[in-house]
């Protein structure tokens, strides 16, 4: 698996459409509702996950043979707490409206499960190159997600597409889709037709490393059994 | 006292955490389906919430700004997060084990719990005192506990209903979810 370029390529791939984080492995739902009442701010948010995700998983996997097994955890936070401060002072000095729109959400990218759940299931176990590969791949299917869910929300809920006004819809815009109802709703019907288009259910996808300390625990079948 | 009764209100109704913030999606999607386990996370929650303000606010107001150090905000309150759910983690282990044994599998979850680290930078960006942080920590997790509660009364009923097979589970809860927080919209007109 580990000879010339296709892996790699693999590693971006399959983040964008096959294990897109948001839409079939469900994670990071926080983010994903909350600033998409734009498509601007969900691609602003979008690429400022991803700058964290690319800056953690470099590091992490970097330093993986050098953290404890033990203390991992704290350390993944403080790698990721770092490069949160960082893309926030770089989005206050350089494009401050954008940072205005997101801000408490800005903050909260440190406990977005996409960040921690790559550094735990992917970077603290392979290369730099093939982590940095992998942190672009899940930071543009991410993006796409957010910029998708931001698009439906601001073209339906306020008639405008990156501040364009669209014809009809901009004199009877449908409110619901900015306020939060709207962003659940339309979440919940993305995921159900992403579930329609592949046809099965995705958490029975999700490859498994035991449950403790797995960013997915909560949501998959085998934690049931574990609870009990 | 006013000032209190709107944190109260706003905190725990009409800007929940969950329904119109949208922080701690994830334990409310993963755990919020059966009574038992959504309570105690409720409530563990709530917990590290007041605990990890009442830490937050002296470290912010009396280390950290002082020192000109405010930007490190986000790595020490995730540090004291991270504590103490290692803290109850222990805690509960020698002292409750049979809520530890429910428990046990969500409690490292609510590291990454963004109400919690959310409702610590909200008391910073709000500029309250440390009173009304801490009502505002116990609301925020009282309004956390009460959609988890009443969610899976409603997760409970979804289950014996025929719902479209791409609808099943996650899409199903989120357009759930949906209604309820119109519902919750309601409470908006409460206090002005």
């Amino acid at each position: 698996m580990e000879n010339n370029k296709t892996p790699l390529v693999k590693e971006i791939t399959k983040g964008i459409i096959k294990e897109n984080p948001t839409l079939v492995m469900l994670l990071g739902m926080c983010p994903t509702l909350a600033v998409t009442t734009q498509a601007a701010n969900g691609i602003g948010m979008g690429l400022a996950t991803t700058f964290v995700l690319l800056g953690s998983n470099i590091v992490v996997s970097a330093l993986r043979k050098v953290i404890p097994d033990k203390v991992r955890i704290p350390a993944f936070i403080v790698i990721i707490a770092s490069f949160v401060t960082l893309i926030g002072f770089l989005l206050e000095g350089f494009v401050p409206a954008l940072y205005e729109s997101l801000g408490i959400y800005l903050t909260l990218i440190t406990v977005n499960c996409i960040i921690f759940g790559r550094a735990e299931m992917f970077a603290s176990k392979n290369g730099v190159i093939a982590s940095a590969c992998d942190a672009i791949g899940m930071g543009i299917g991410f993006t796409l997600a957010l910029f998708l869910m931001g698009s439906i929300r601001e073209i339906i809920g306020a008639g405008q597409w990156f501040g364009m006004n669209i014809p009809v819809l901009h004199e009877n815009p449908m409110l619901i889709f900015i306020m939060p109802a709207g962003g659940f709703f339309t979440l919940g019907i993305i995921i159900a037709m992403v579930n329609k288009i592949a046809n099965r259910k995705p958490p029975r996808e999700i490859k498994c490393n035991g449950c403790e300390n797995c960013a997915m625990s909560g949501k998959c079948e085998k934690m049931e059994v574990t609870a009990e | 006292m006013k000032a209190i009764a709107a944190i109260i209100l706003s905190a725990m109704l009409t800007d929940n955490f969950v329904l119109s913030k949208f922080m701690g999606i994830c334990p409310f999607l993963g755990v919020s389906k059966k009574l038992d386990s959504a309570s105690g996370m409720g409530i563990a929650v709530t917990f590290v919430m007041i605990c990890a303000t009442a830490v937050t606010y002296p470290i912010h107001h009396f280390v950290l700004v002082p020192n000109g150090l405010a930007y490190l905000d986000t790595v020490v309150f995730i540090l004291v997060i991270a504590l103490f759910v290692q803290l109850v983690e222990t805690a509960l282990k020698k002292l409750v084990p049979p809520l530890y044994k429910s428990l046990g599998v969500y409690l490292p979850l609510i590291t990454t719990n963004c109400a919690v680290l959310g409702v610590t930078v909200l008391n910073i960006d709000n500029n309250y005192t440390f009173v009304q942080s801490i009502v505002n920590a116990l609301f925020a997790g009282l309004g956390f506990l009460l959609v988890l509660v009443i969610f899976s009364g409603i997760r409970k009923k979804m289950e014996y209903a025929d719902i479209p097979e791409t609808f099943k589970g996650v899409p199903a809860t989120l357009i759930a979810a949906s209604i309820v927080s119109v519902s919750f919209m309601g409470f908006s007109g409460l206090f002005s």
